[in-house]
């Protein structure tokens, strides 16, 4: 169990001027599961090789309880990263690609069979010993490369992207093999993703990096529920964005006044809303309750989109199909906001 | 998928082949027939008597053919590992990372196949008499290196431009040092190319004449310069034996290395030129 701390961490690669991590501080559990999510480019891949120790620092620290390893060698500081493309050694069969970190510990050959027998059981890939990697399918190749990287019980496990290059079925799988072997094993893990239901569905801990800076550092919920802003908002799917002024727990805009929870800002701001915690009515209600005009509606099989406008706003909804059957484009109802769904982020 | 061999595959085939045979076989052909005769004169077309004198004498002591074949395998070994020596990084470095003046060295290490050997060796001439290299082992493996090195360089480069440095740094993640991550992980991708550079880096050394003569100064007598001396005093059984004792390396380590010269490491070498 070790726990991770990045303080301040940035890196300015030669002939650039601009950073391409700023900054960058997070304290991180001992035995979690973080994600570090941003697009392709925001620096997260940076962090990831400078923690390995793959890509040096251009300042700031890294600890693992509380002791610095930014001096010691790749090889001596007890962090495995698992690569996107896997890159499992094409000389070596799965045995050897699995023990090679035992190798290079010297352990003696029969440990390491044996050791490597136990973990493809734990990986689910019993009796491949023998096979290349050319002869494995691109999901058991990504489960040797873990195995190969859990054998060393590396104090920290990076990965890379680890459910980006899976089908459907296969995330769920892989989602929950790595959720329970780095419980069982309790070995911090950090992995980076470009994609935030990635980072939702894995993740204890999400750090969103927008540009090298780190904007958000919380639990998945939170970025649904309480967006520090728009940008990060609208990285999570956000689409509906009213602007006013909030005060006395009432948020004024062009299209009404709403009742906000009291921990909202004040001030100017962003309304925002996730499309999926509106309710639709008939009738108007007593509580954050407007007039809307159906402007477009489209059937996705277990939901249905709706695009309505309130006055000059338009603002996206999601409802459950059977509740929107008898409605149609051009029709007037009533949308109401429960005062817990709305949250206010500054403008 | 392997296509079906049709008509005109096959005989394309054919005629490759009949070509390959008359350019470079053909030519060989008189000169072993040399080698066992006793007296060979127009116009007939085999010789009238056979004899094995051209032979005893090429290997006998007093020749010095066979002190001349050690030096000379002695030469181009150690010419070889020195161009590996050098080529390996170098290929990495133009093959891998982008740098300031980079075409510029390309070019340079491009230029001992161009530049004839005479032009360059007569400036460096004079600067190994001054350092004290002339008529020496040394000075020969020395001059060598300059067109060893551009096909060593060539190939490496080609090799490293297809290898992916993640792997190693994949090894390092894993607990490897620099040392044992080049053994088990560089060493294993980049032996087909080490291979092929140095079968053509060990056959140009080995074919080596004017650099030899001028800065062997005669003194550092190689295979080749004794062949010479024999084919012009005249003595065509002699030649003969020496010239298949001379090609006799080259079709050895062909046949050793023959699979490491096809697919991707050969084509990968030469997509770089």
């Amino acid at each position: 169990m070790t726990h991770v701390s990045i303080k301040k961490l940035t890196k300015i690669y030669p002939g650039s001027t601009e950073p391409s991590l700023d900054n960058l501080s997070i304290e991180i559990e001992s035995g979690s599961l973080t994600a570090l999510l941003g697009p392709s480019g925001c620096g997260k891949t940076t962090t990831m090789k400078m923690i390995a120790g793959l890509l040096s620092q251009t300042s700031g620290d890294v600890t693992f309880d509380n002791i610095s390893i930014l001096n010691e060698k790749p090889e001596n500081r007890g962090v495995v990263m698992v690569f996107q493309n896997h890159l499992l050694f094409p000389y070596m069969n799965v045995l050897d690609n699995i023990g090679f970190g035992l190798k290079m510990r010297n352990v003696d050959k029969e440990e390491i069979h044996q050791r490597v027998i136990e973990m493809l059981e734990l990986v689910k890939l019993p009796k491949l010993e023998k096979r290349m990697p050319k002869e494995l399918s691109g999901g058991q190749q990504q489960r040797v490369a873990l195995a190969r990287a859990l054998i060393v019980q590396p104090k920290v496990l990076l990965l890379d992207e680890p459910l980006s290059n899976l089908d459907a079925h296969l995330r769920f799988e892989m989602r929950d093999l790595i959720r329970n072997l780095q419980q069982s094993m309790g070995i911090t893990t950090i992995f980076v993703t470009h994609d935030q239901e990635e980072a939702v569905v894995l993740a204890d801990k999400v750090a969103l990096i927008l540009d090298g800076k780190l904007k958000q550092y919380d639990e998945p919920d939170v970025f649904y529920k309480r967006p520090i802003d728009e940008a990060t908002a609208r990285f999570f799917g956000g689409q509906n964005f009213i602007n006013g002024a909030s005060k006395n727990g009432l948020f004024e805009s062009s299209v009404g006044k709403f009742k906000i929870p009291e921990i909202c800002m004040k001030g100017k701001g962003i309304l925002t809303f996730r499309p999926e915690n509106i309710q639709i009515s008939n009738s108007k209600s007593t509580l954050n309750s407007v007039k809307a005009k159906i402007i477009e509606k489209i059937f996705l099989g277990t939901q249905t989109r709706l695009k309505l406008s309130i006055d000059s706003e338009i603002i996206q909804v999601i409802a459950n199909p059977n509740e929107v059957e008898n409605t149609e484009t051009g029709v007037e109802i009533f949308i109401n906001f429960p005062p817990s769904s709305l949250w206010v982020m500054p403008k | 998928m392997i296509e079906k061999p049709t008509l005109l595959s096959n005989s394309f085939r054919f005629i490759t082949i009949a070509m390959l045979i008359t350019w470079l076989v053909l030519p060989l052909i008189p000169l072993a027939i040399w080698s066992f005769a006793k007296g060979w004169f127009f116009p007939h077309i085999l010789p009238k008597y056979w004899s094995l004198k051209a032979w005893e004498y090429a290997l006998s002591d007093t020749a010095g053919v066979l002190d001349s074949l050690w030096l000379t395998i002695f030469i181009s070994a150690v010419a070889t590992f020195l161009s590996i020596l050098i080529g390996v990084p170098a290929g990495r470095a133009l093959g891998m990372y982008k740098f300031k003046g980079k075409e510029i060295v390309e070019l340079l290490i491009l230029a001992p196949t161009i530049v004839p050997g005479i032009a360059v060796v007569l400036g460096i001439h004079s600067v190994f008499i001054s350092i004290g290299l002339t008529n020496t082992v040394t000075g020969v493996i020395l001059v060598h290196l300059i067109p060893t090195l551009p096909y060593m360089v060539l190939v490496m480069s080609g090799i490293f431009a297809n290898f992916d440095a993640e792997f190693e740094d994949q090894a390092r993640s894993l607990g490897a040092s620099p040392i044992k991550t080049f053994w088990y992980i560089t060493l294993p991708a980049i032996l087909p190319g080490i291979i092929v550079g140095g079968l053509f880096a060990f056959l140009v050394s080995w074919s080596q004449y004017i650099l030899t003569l001028l800065i062997g100064g005669g003194r550092v007598l190689t295979l080749p310069l004794l062949l010479f001396n024999f084919a012009t005093s005249g003595r065509n059984d002699i030649t003969g034996a020496i010239g298949m004792i001379y090609i006799l390396p080259g079709i050895i380590i062909l046949l050793l290395t023959a699979k490491h010269l096809s697919g991707r490491s050969a084509v990968g070498g030469f997509g770089q030129i």
